[in-house]
């Protein structure tokens, strides 16, 4: 049978089922076949605290969404195209999303009359007429499986678990996925257990082959590859290039990397990461608490590390104090915050960016400290790195904000050329040459350089430069103590002369006939909603310029100047408008926030939504 | 091991790595800072006896690094001319785990009190002792809140009069060398400010030992507690019990008492002469069960009528930082890490 071949420019695919049916690595896999296929694609998983949620209820229903396209994108796509739906609670907790019209893939084997009940279904939605709205191709994927399994010497229950490889099958079959990476993927994963290796591959190919013959798909697509930058690429998460970005980060500062951290979602990756990369001289510290985890990277960075601390919001108010003690003895620090739904522990694998006030000020005293954000996965690489050349420069903590959604989403990289990273490396013979000391042979620990008003680091084992540091108030030079009132003034207003004084490339904008009335400002991981949003408007005729903030503290030079170029400035925030507060405080621009705090990204149909209401009544 | 009392004719054994310096005196380790504890504190001593220890390490001044918390204790960072973090209340042992972790070629000294090693930074403490970090703790006791003027510390005993108590204390006392024993401390000793043989023979000791030590330290402070230890501060208090390694204990009035074991893994105080001889305890620092250091610090009883000091255990166990230096050198005995190769990883895809 010859199927019709349909040609689309963009596909969501979103992956649903119980947390423990596998549907993650049915998601990654998909998306690394797209991403070899060449397709351009952008990821959201979606998946609930508790790790294995009763099977068969809502609250254990987990979800994988991919958007691939063949031209650049900016977002894992609003709406599903396609919803695959494992059960009936994956069914009842996603199809609101799924717009009328569009696929929906049942796995009718698991529509029975007791999962139906556990989800309130008093009749089987396939059978009662209640999703002819949609195209519904129903599939006994459970039962196909087992049939493709049973001359296998395969428990039921792990043939069973075959499933996911099925519909795995079954998608890169009506996409047109290469297969392979698959395979390779599943060898290196089973191959030392020969029998369940075996059994995913033939569940892959039963499902790829299932495809092919049914009449249930009558029709296959095709999404050409994107026409992306030349180069080599790699799929990437937002945590493991964060990671790689505080390895690089050691590397090109000649520094070696220490990371004292404590398990928390959705940070946890990064620790996993670097601890697997002990090659590069990485020590990894798995504290007993996030004031150990902290206090140990700050013990390291007084020892000479590149020292980093990574956690969540919650962890992150449990640093704060030490963070301060590293803004009083101004040591270098990186602290990660990978921002998850608040307060306290509000909705751990949700994302949220309403941590940035906390970040600024959420310290005793006049504590100022830089901060950066990254604004998408593979940009995570890149923050990283800018904190680092912050924190080592200036010999302040640095606090780096990434978010659930960058953390665990996902996008192709470009991979970078390693020679053309920025030298971190500096005249630290700066901290250990004798410059700092005085005729006398005296060490000056708070002699500042007058450029940067960076303080010598003079690290343990360097002979002649022996100092106490501590939280007590320095005089100015010396360091010893010091309650003198008029010092006190002055170090309160030289740290924050050094803060404010880091050099940070000026604001981008993004306007491309310089003639648009309202400018869209955002940071962190909402540049691509808004990236996709500001495009929608503009097919539409609208009028917007859009840039985006990498620094939060100190801003870029220019900023003033470009918020009062435009008649409107609107800010989208996935907090109730904490960036707002800071640009109405520091510029006296009367900004708009937009503001939804969901725990999921903006849409861009919402956020195109809002640029163009404000528009219409300019 | 050396003699708990006596001193290694050798380079101390937890000090390879780290530089070897001599000719230093106590005079090399005193600061510009003018001292500011109170008249007639046993911080004092203290001080005079630490760096009158440090040049017996023979470590250079550049790899001695001493890391305090908060309190009255904590200023002594300040005081000693080496490197040094005066940090935040408790939080010394976890900066200074970070700090030898990665630093083996130094000498990691941490000070701290009651208020700060048992009550606001318990957990790091613990964990501390547990890892067997090479950093030495210690824990000056004066059973109070002093730089706070005055407040009950989780070391005073119940019923406490103070300012925050005006009705006496209502909570049960921690006992720092059970505590210590119980996180798996592979060294545990405790000593006397006024005693500055005993104190600076424990200091060899610790620094001798692999991994992490900790030290209490009787201290004395004359405004808020003052007398606190008074009934063993005479060399000759009947109370006080000596711990010498390989030695029978013996104390009381011309050593007339030794100890038995007791019910249920306990020790006893007995008349040495009523009991036959291989029954008495001869006191080993190195028995890999903590059972029978704990039953030495048990003995302690609020009117001290029984207070051992010295080292009550002392025993080998690889130190953290050693473990974590063993796992990067395995990593690297292939070469450094590739850059270029890490970013890419196994799936990677040409465009263009």
């Amino acid at each position: 049978m010859t199927k019709q071949v349909q040609e689309l420019d963009h596909v969501v695919i979103r992956f649903a089922g119980d947390s423990g049916d596998g549907m993650l690595l049915t998601g990654v896999r998909f998306t690394q076949e797209t991403a070899v296929f060449g397709n351009d694609l952008s990821t959201l998983p979606n998946f609930p605290a508790e790790i294995r949620a009763p099977a068969g209820t809502l609250p254990g229903v987990s979800s994988f969404q991919l958007h691939f396209a063949d031209h650049d994108i900016l977002t894992p796509g609003d709406a599903p195209d396609v919803l695959v739906a494992m059960n009936p609670a994956a069914l009842k907790a996603n199809i609101k999303d799924l717009p009328r019209g569009k696929d929906l893939i049942v796995n009718t084997d698991e529509f029975t009359k007791r999962n139906l009940q556990k989800v309130g279904y008093a009749t089987n939605p396939i059978e009662d007429g209640s999703l002819s709205a949609w195209h519904v191709h129903a599939v006994p994927l459970t039962s196909l499986t087992v049939k493709a399994l049973e001359d296998q010497d395969l428990s039921r229950k792990d043939a069973e678990r075959a499933k996911n490889m099925f519909s795995l099958g079954l998608l890169s079959w009506l996409y047109g996925r290469p297969a392979e990476g698959t395979l390779n993927f599943l060898e290196q994963k089973f191959g030392k257990k020969p029998e369940i290796y075996k059994a995913n591959v033939t569940a892959f190919n039963a499902g790829w082959n299932f495809g092919e013959t049914t009449e249930a798909f009558s029709v296959r697509y095709e999404v050409k590859p994107a026409a992306l930058k030349p180069g080599r690429y790699r799929n990437i998460t937002g945590n493991t290039a964060l990671a790689y970005g505080l390895i690089a980060a050691g590397k090109l500062a000649k520094l070696p990397l220490f990371l004292g951290s404590y398990p928390i979602t959705p940070a946890s990756d990064v620790l996993h990461e670097l601890a697997r990369h002990k090659q590069f001289g990485v020590r990894t510290f798995q504290a007993e608490d996030e004031i150990s985890a902290v206090g140990s990277a700050l013990g390291a960075a007084f020892g000479g590390a590149l020292a980093v601390t990574t956690s969540s919001g919650p962890g992150i108010i449990l640093k704060m104090e030490t963070v301060g003690l590293a803004v009083a003895t101004e040591l270098p620090l990186i602290i990660v915050d990978v921002q998850r739904a608040g307060p306290s522990t509000g909705m751990p694998t949700k994302t949220e960016q309403a941590d940035l006030l906390l970040a600024l000020y959420g310290r005793n005293g006049e504590s100022p400290v830089p901060v950066v954000a990254a604004a998408s996965p593979s940009d995570c690489f890149n923050a990283a790195i800018e904190a680092a050349r912050i924190a080592t420069a200036y010999r302040t903590p640095v606090i780096l904000l990434s978010d659930g959604y960058l953390a665990n989403g996902s996008e192709p990289w470009l991979l970078p050329d390693v020679a053309s990273l920025p030298d971190l490396s500096q005249d630290f013979a700066f901290a250990t040459s004798q410059t700092h000391v005085n005729g006398d042979g005296e060490f000056r620990p708070f002699k500042r350089d007058p450029q940067t008003l960076a303080r010598p680091w003079a690290i343990p084992g360097t002979k002649g430069l022996e100092h106490r540091i501590g939280g007590i108030e320095k005089a100015d030079g010396t360091g010893a103590i010091s309650y003198d009132p008029d010092n006190h003034d002055l170090m309160v207003r030289t740290r924050q002369a050094k803060i404010d004084g880091i050099t940070v490339p000026d604001l981008a904008v993004d306007d491309p006939a310089g003639d648009a009335s309202l400018l869209v400002l955002g940071w962190g991981s909402t540049y691509g909603s808004i990236g996709a949003a500001v495009r929608r408007s503009r097919r539409a005729g609208y009028k917007v310029a859009q840039a985006h903030l990498r620094h939060l503290n100190p801003f870029p030079a220019n900023l003033g100047e470009v918020l009062r170029h435009y008649d409107k400035v609107l800010v989208p925030e996935i907090n109730l408008g904490q960036l707002a507060l800071l640009l109405r405080g520091k510029y006296l621009v009367d900004v708009i926030s937009y503001n939804r705090v969901r725990g999921l990204p903006f849409q861009a149909a919402e956020l195109a939504g809002a640029i163009e209401e404000v528009l219409a009544h300019a | 091991m050396p003699d708990a009392l006596g001193t290694p004719n050798s380079r101390l054994e937890s000090l390879t790595l780290v530089p070897h310096a001599t000719g230093l005196a106590a005079k090399d380790f005193k600061s510009d800072q003018e001292v500011r504890w109170c008249p007639g504190c046993g911080d004092y001593a203290i001080l005079a006896a630490f760096q009158a220890f440090l040049p017996t390490l023979e470590v250079p001044r550049e790899n001695i690094v001493v890391v305090s918390g908060i309190g009255c204790s904590s200023r002594l960072p300040y005081y000693v001319n080496s490197y040094g973090m005066h940090s935040i209340h408790g939080r010394a042992p976890a900066i200074a785990t970070g700090l030898a972790a990665s630093r083996p070629d130094l000498s990691v000294w941490v000070i701290t009190g009651d208020g700060d090693a048992l009550s606001i930074g318990g957990n790091h403490l613990i964990h501390a002792l547990r890892r067997n970090v090479n950093i030495k703790i210690l824990l000056f006791n004066n059973r109070i809140y002093g730089l706070t003027k005055g407040q009950y510390s989780p070391t005073s005993e119940q019923g406490k009069v103070t300012k925050s108590t005006p009705f006496g204390s209502l909570d049960y006392p921690f006992n720092p060398v059970s505590l210590a024993l119980g996180a798996e401390a592979s060294f545990v000793a405790r000593s006397v400010d006024s005693d500055r043989k005993h104190l600076q023979s424990v200091l060899t000791a610790a620094a001798d030992h692999q991994g992490a030590a900790f030290i209490e330290i009787f201290q004395n402070c004359p405004i808020f507690n003052d007398d606190a230890f008074a009934p063993i501060k005479e060399p000759s208090a009947p109370g006080l019990i000596r711990l010498i390694h390989g030695q029978p204990v013996r104390f009381g009035p011309n050593g007339s008492l030794g100890l038995v074991q007791g019910p249920y893994g306990s020790l006893q105080a007995v008349e040495a002469d009523a009991v036959p001889e291989p029954e008495l305890i001869v006191h080993d620092v190195t028995r890999d069960d903590p059972s029978y250091a704990f039953a030495l610090s048990r003995l302690d009883s609020s009117d001290f009528s029984h207070t051992p000091i010295g080292v009550f255990r002392s025993v080998p166990r690889q130190s953290y930082d050693s473990l974590m230096a063993a796992q990067l050198e395995q990593a690297q005995a292939g070469g450094d890490g590739d850059l270029a190769t890490l970013l890419a990883g196994n799936d990677t895809w040409h465009v263009g």
